[in-house]
């Protein structure tokens, strides 16, 4: 592997990207709504509307019965809002976390592959002595690393506000539990290559940023999926759960990378430019 | 001598399409080859086989000793290539645009701020260098591409259709800057061109390719030659002059293979033997008909590529 020359494609993606409104807009604005926004305006909620009326109560009693028992025992010795807060912030917040992952990594990979044939630059890389598996190589880093990088930063933001409003309730740092560093360190990268994974086989076939990016999209619907089950009560984010979610995102990866090698031929590349 | 590029009955084909249909040339080291085609020739293409990005269906191809299709890599760094289309990174400056390819072609990393410096002076795009690339003329992308294509020292270059698109000042610099390449540094120039007389001014031999296939292959001199001894004659005899030159020169020319058309007061005459000139001025003379200028030219590559396509 040429290490020289993937550092300097990462280096020059990177470059782009921060040159781009088109990219780096959803990168900021997206984590500020979910991760900053949401949890402001739920903490905010539950601060200044507490849960005293008892018709209130007698709602979130019967959402709270519809949860699996091993997340009704998370809330036990709690007081209602601060059951009500955990629950909003550390569980069903959760899902919504995986998605900036993910469209990060989609969001990076469609400028970089997709973007790339459309701005007419790939024709020139393919005629540098880079082999296939260094070019994807480079390429698939490109978007992977700054997908970690934000994931972390929107991560460290989450908790800071999950903090910042639940301290009057909750009078102690309570974020991140077990699950989230789970989160974290696990099921995102393997997100990240699967949003990026996905937009790669997706690219190959297409030739705009646009069409990779639209198309790119479905791998959210594993995270809606998500969002609704816990709503529904059918599952929660317990640590063995994300664990496991991890391992299948992990294991998607890998065929996903399969076929992507696949797909990155040089001959195929340029005759589809 | 030992070819830089050899290819024997290269084939390349895209579903029912033969791109490439049999080409098997020779090119020798320090020599500009020029590749003439329509668009959709196979010029691009052939390139693409040369430098192992494509692998051919059939045929063989040896470049720089390297076969392309199985040491692509190693061959690509001691090719360089001009694309049709510039290719730059135009959200980038030029100096970082030509980091990034020294990068990849693995410039030693003491050499590389001095050799971009290097190219950027003689390219003369200094002054503008940190400036991003989406901001300049096509003259100055056209010329930033091809200070990419030479930021490792290629030994043998390919330049697809080098002036595209490019006004006669900034055409005219990159005509210069091939040459320079060419006679000054050896390097072997491989230009993909349908401009003739742009073959014509930078090419030691060419080769006309149609649907694929070499249907024409020699020095520009030589090819023209093809057209025969005879002359292009430009007589230019006053407005007044001209329908009686035209009724004298049908009497001297009735029944020979030439051709005649007419700009205002300016008669132009392919296809004259250099022996009829002296008659022509004659005849006309007697007649009357003011003669102000008669300028003989001997047939171009433009010519000979007209008439191999039957125009």
């Amino acid at each position: 592997m040429n290490w020289r020359a993937i550092r300097a494609i990462v280096r020059k993606d990177l470059h782009v990207i921060l040159r781009s409104k088109m990219v780096l807009i959803p990168m900021i604005v997206v984590p500020m709504i979910f991760l900053v926004l949401f949890p402001a305006v739920m903490g905010a909620v539950i601060n200044f509307a507490p849960l005293s009326i008892s018709s209130d109560l007698e709602d979130f009693d019967l959402m709270l019965q519809r949860m699996p028992p091993t997340l009704q025992a998370q809330f036990d010795g709690m007081e209602p809002a601060q059951s009500f807060l955990v629950l909003m912030l550390v569980y069903l917040f959760a899902p919504f976390f995986l998605i900036i992952p993910l469209m990060v990594a989609s969001v990076i990979a469609a400028d970089s592959f997709a973007g790339e044939k459309e701005r007419k630059t790939m024709e020139a890389l393919l005629y540098t002595p880079l082999t296939e598996r260094e070019l994807l190589t480079a390429k698939m880093l490109s978007a992977w690393i700054p997908a970690l990088a934000v994931s972390l930063v929107s991560f460290i933001l989450y908790g800071v506000v999950a903090n910042l409003v639940g301290w009057p309730l909750m009078g102690r740092i309570y974020f991140p539990n077990t699950t989230w560093l789970v989160l974290v360190l696990w099921v995102a990268p393997a997100a990240s290559g699967l949003g990026l994974g996905m937009t790669v086989l997706v690219s190959a076939r297409v030739r705009t940023f646009q069409e990779a990016y639209q198309l790119g999209a479905v791998v959210v619907v594993p995270v809606v999926a998500l969002v609704i089950g816990q709503a529904a009560g059918v599952i929660y984010l317990s640590v063995e759960f994300t664990a496991l979610l991890g391992l299948i995102f992990w294991a998607v990866n890998a065929v996903l990378i399969w076929f992507g090698v696949r797909v990155f031929q040089r001959g195929e590349l340029i005759t589809r430019l | 001598m030992e070819p830089v590029i050899s290819t024997n009955g290269l084939v390349r084909r895209f579903g029912e399409i033969v791109a490439v249909d049999g080409v098997t040339l020779e090119v020798y080291a320090g020599e500009v080859f020029g590749f003439l085609g329509h668009n959709g020739a196979g010029k691009t293409t052939t390139i693409r086989l040369l430098n192992g990005v494509l692998e051919p269906d059939d045929g063989s191809v040896r470049v720089l000793g390297l076969d392309p299709a199985t040491e692509g890599a190693l061959l690509r760094r001691r090719t360089g290539v001009l694309t049709e289309n510039p290719s730059l990174e135009e959200r980038l400056s030029a100096r970082e645009n030509l980091y990034i390819y020294a990068e990849l072609y693995g410039v030693p990393e003491g050499e590389v701020t001095r050799r971009i410096a290097e190219l950027l002076d003689d390219f003369e795009l200094a002054d503008r260098a940190d400036e991003r690339v989406g901001g300049y003329s096509k003259g100055m992308k056209q010329r930033l591409a091809l200070a990419r294509a030479l930021i490792h020292r290629p030994e043998l270059l390919f330049l697809d259709e080098p002036t595209a698109g490019l006004d006669p000042v900034a055409s005219h610099r990159v005509h210069e800057l091939i040459l320079h390449m060419s006679r000054q540094e050896g390097r072997t120039v491989f230009i993909c061109t349908h401009n003739l007389a742009e073959a014509q001014k930078l090419c030691d031999r060419v080769a006309v390719l149609e649907y694929g296939r070499i249907i024409a292959l020699g020095t520009p001199k030589e090819l023209a030659r093809r057209m025969g001894q005879r002359l292009s004659l430009e007589i230019e005899v006053g407005v007044n002059g001209v329908t009686k030159a035209l009724e004298v020169l049908q009497g001297v020319f009735l029944g020979n293979n030439e051709e005649s058309s007419q700009d205002q007061d300016v008669i132009k005459i392919a296809g004259v033997h250099r022996e009829m000139i002296p008659n022509v001025v004659a005849r006309l003379t007697e007649a009357g008909v003011p003669v102000y200028r008669v300028a003989p030219s001997e047939p171009s590559l433009e010519d000979f590529y007209l008439a191999l396509h039957g125009e």
